[in-house]
């Protein structure tokens, strides 16, 4: 049998000549040409998969409105409770800014893990993987579609959960608020990379094994208190959380009207350009290592 | 008609081939399913028991070595469950044989997993869509992925589509609302779009209609005559294995029971039974594929193997 003969030596010349003649015409331009387009690619596909689905958007976007709603009101109605030198403006915008970073989260977390769910279903997900692209272009791809989904659908029920108040935005510095929210969403991206990972292993139950991992890096994040309140054991986890600098940054912006070059702003930015440059890596290696395990396992398929 | 502008993609420009070399080649590639085990009695912690380990795992692709050359097409033929799929995704680069090695042009699916990618494409028995998009969205999602420009993508979407007998207003309307067969039409255009050198085709024809299926046929002819592909397909359907593949290889319980070409298997079979003509190769799968149920006992008992077969056949008639 011919099985695996070696191509002969002058062929090997002429290869080599070849691709160094390729590399001076710019491979790397070409290269970056080609992700470029794969990255563009699951920006559209995602934004045609979010126009084909736009009433369950809708459906979502009440579904968050209600639970904002319901926390906010909790604000409105603190000073029947007996709590008299309370400014109820500052505690109703403390909650709403609260609910925004969490339905920001859900949204650009969903954003990745869901579509993992949603390749495995629909079996696209072979096709995915056997694509000449990096998983980098892959997931950082998926990611800016979801960041930009999330900023939209997070300002929409903003709008509507503020329509029902009276709020004084007066100090609001909106540029700081903007800030804060990119540089966290790099964190959340390494993230929500990371929990993708939960739908890719486990056929069945992944994406709601996300939902608690959103839940939990929430509730060590004081969306809706101060974190001192918190058991001593659980404050450590704050500062590993991305979620916790970003509340504190966009408080500091929206309640105080701190510009972006406060020490209150700084103090909350340059954690998240750590955890940012560390999670996004972290993240992609975790996915790495999960793939190669569902590789080996054939957990790829769709039914098993 | 031509394949319409069908240009070798422009990923292979930077990809050293040599043209002499086999396409595909597979050396001793080996598979095992595990199934994992409640977790229940994991934590029983019983001490691993090897029959119980065997029963577990499934052997799905045994040792297999398969070469194909450059414009060969190739057939994989065997049962249900015999290990057709598995192999096919070892070589699409979807799962990490355990043993062997297996090579496209030279370049290792585990280890050149990128460079692979580049040079095949694959058609799966499922469609595989995001069945609420268009065939437009899927293909043009499909084609950015492997560096096309949108402009020419569109081009040769709608081109590839309509040669494959897609009416122009399906092309922009929902997926889910096709035929399972024009849905596997629309999967077959994914795979040709990108022009692939090798090209692994897992049950194409499924489902399609006898002239679709020969219009596929035709195609896949194509690809090879004008493109220089290599093609590796795995079928159910006995006539097609015998009008599209130069070669074919039977499979059974990931083995290779026997592989060349049709007409050597057929003569083959009807020397063993002793028949003057050919037989069909209807025939031929159900002798291969029926080895492994005689046993040494049947043998001795009926004489010869050849006897002992017959005794299989004209049993399993009787159940049905
Ligand atoms: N991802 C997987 N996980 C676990 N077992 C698998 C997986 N894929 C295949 N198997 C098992 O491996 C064996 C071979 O399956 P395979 O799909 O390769 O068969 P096939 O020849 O393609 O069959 P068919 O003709 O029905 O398509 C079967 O026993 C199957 O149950
Ligand atoms: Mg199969």
């Amino acid at each position: 049998m011919e099985a695996g003969r070696k191509p002969s030596r002058r062929w090997k010349r002429n290869a080599k000549r070849k691709n160094k003649k390729n590399k001076e015409k710019g491979l790397l331009m070409s290269a970056l040409i080609h992700q470029a387009r794969a990255s563009y690619a699951f920006f559209e596909r995602n934004w045609n998969l979010t126009r084909r689905y736009w009433a369950w958007e809708i459906v979502w976007l009440v579904y968050n409105v209600a639970n904002a709603l319901s926390i906010t009101f909790l604000g409105a109605s603190a000073q029947s409770w007996g709590g008299k030198g309370i400014d109820t403006n500052r505690l109703i915008l403390y909650l709403l800014i609260g609910t925004s970073v969490w339905s920001y989260l859900s949204v650009t977390f969903e954003g990745v893990t869901d579509l993992i769910t949603m390749e495995r279903w629909e079996g696209t997900i072979e096709y995915t993987f056997m694509a000449p692209i990096s998983r980098f272009t892959h997931l950082v791809g998926s990611c800016w579609y979801a960041i930009a989904h999330g900023l939209l659908f997070t300002f929409l029920q903003l709008l509507v959960v503020g329509s029902f108040f009276h709020l004084d935005l007066g100090k609001a510095n909106y540029g700081t608020a903007i800030f804060m929210l990119l540089i966290g969403s790099v964190s959340f991206i390494g993230f929500g990379i990371a929990a993708s990972v939960l739908p890719l292993l486990f056929t069945e139950r992944g994406s709601q094994m996300s939902y608690i991992v959103r839940a939990l890096l929430l509730l060590v994040s004081g969306v809706y208190y101060d974190i001192h309140v918190m058991p001593a054991w659980m404050q450590p986890l704050a500062q590993l959380s991305p979620a916790t600098y970003v509340l504190t940054g966009l408080r500091a912006g929206i309640l105080d009207g701190a510009p972006i070059w406060s020490p209150i702003v700084w103090n909350s930015t340059w954690p998240l350009i750590i955890i940012g440059l560390l999670s996004v890596p972290l993240g992609i290696y975790i996915f790495h290592i999960a793939e190669r395990y569902a590789k080996r396992t054939g957990k790829l398929k769709r039914n098993g | 008609m031509a394949i319409p502008d069908l240009v070798p993609a422009p990923l292979l420009n930077t990809i050293a081939i040599d043209p002499t070399s086999d396409a595909i080649v597979i050396a001793g590639a080996t598979k095992v399913f595990k199934k994992s085990r409640p977790l229940l009695s994991r934590l029983r912690q019983h001490k691993g028991n090897v029959e119980d380990e065997r029963k577990r795992n499934v052997l799905a692709v045994d040792h297999i070595d398969l070469t194909v050359k450059r414009r060969e097409i190739v057939g994989i033929l065997g049962a249900n469950g015999s290990g057709k799929s598995t192999l096919i995704r070892m070589l699409s680069t979807l799962l990490i044989p355990d043993e062997g090695s297996v090579s496209i042009f030279g370049y290792d699916v585990v280890k050149d997993e990128a460079t692979v990618q580049r040079l095949i494409n694959r058609v799966s028995v499922e469609a595989s869509f995001f069945k609420k998009l268009s065939p437009m969205e899927n293909l043009l999602y499909a084609a950015r992925l492997y560096n096309m420009s949108g402009a020419d993508a569109r081009r040769r979407i709608r081109a590839i589509l309509t040669r494959l007998g897609i009416k122009p207003e399906r092309i922009d309307a929902p997926l889910e609302d096709m035929s399972r067969g024009m849905q596997q039409k629309v999967a077959i255009a994914r795979a040709f779009l990108t022009s692939p050198i090798v090209l692994l085709l897992d049950e194409p024809t499924t489902g399609l209609d006898p002239r679709s299926k020969i219009d596929v046929q035709h195609f896949v002819n194509e690809l090879r005559d004008v493109h220089d592909a290599t093609i590796l397909i795995t079928t159910h359907d006995m006539d097609e294995a015998d009008a599209l593949c130069d070669r074919v290889a039977i499979i059974d319980k990931g083995r290779i029971v026997v592989s060349g070409d049709t007409a050597t298997l057929k003569r083959a079979v009807a020397d063993l039974r002793g028949l003057s003509e050919p037989v069909s190769m209807n025939d031929v799968f159900m002798h291969y594929t029926a080895s492994h149920l005689i046993t040494e006992e049947d043998v001795q008992r009926y004489g010869s193997w050849e006897k002992a077969f017959e005794a299989l056949e004209a049993q399993r008639e009787e159940e049905e």
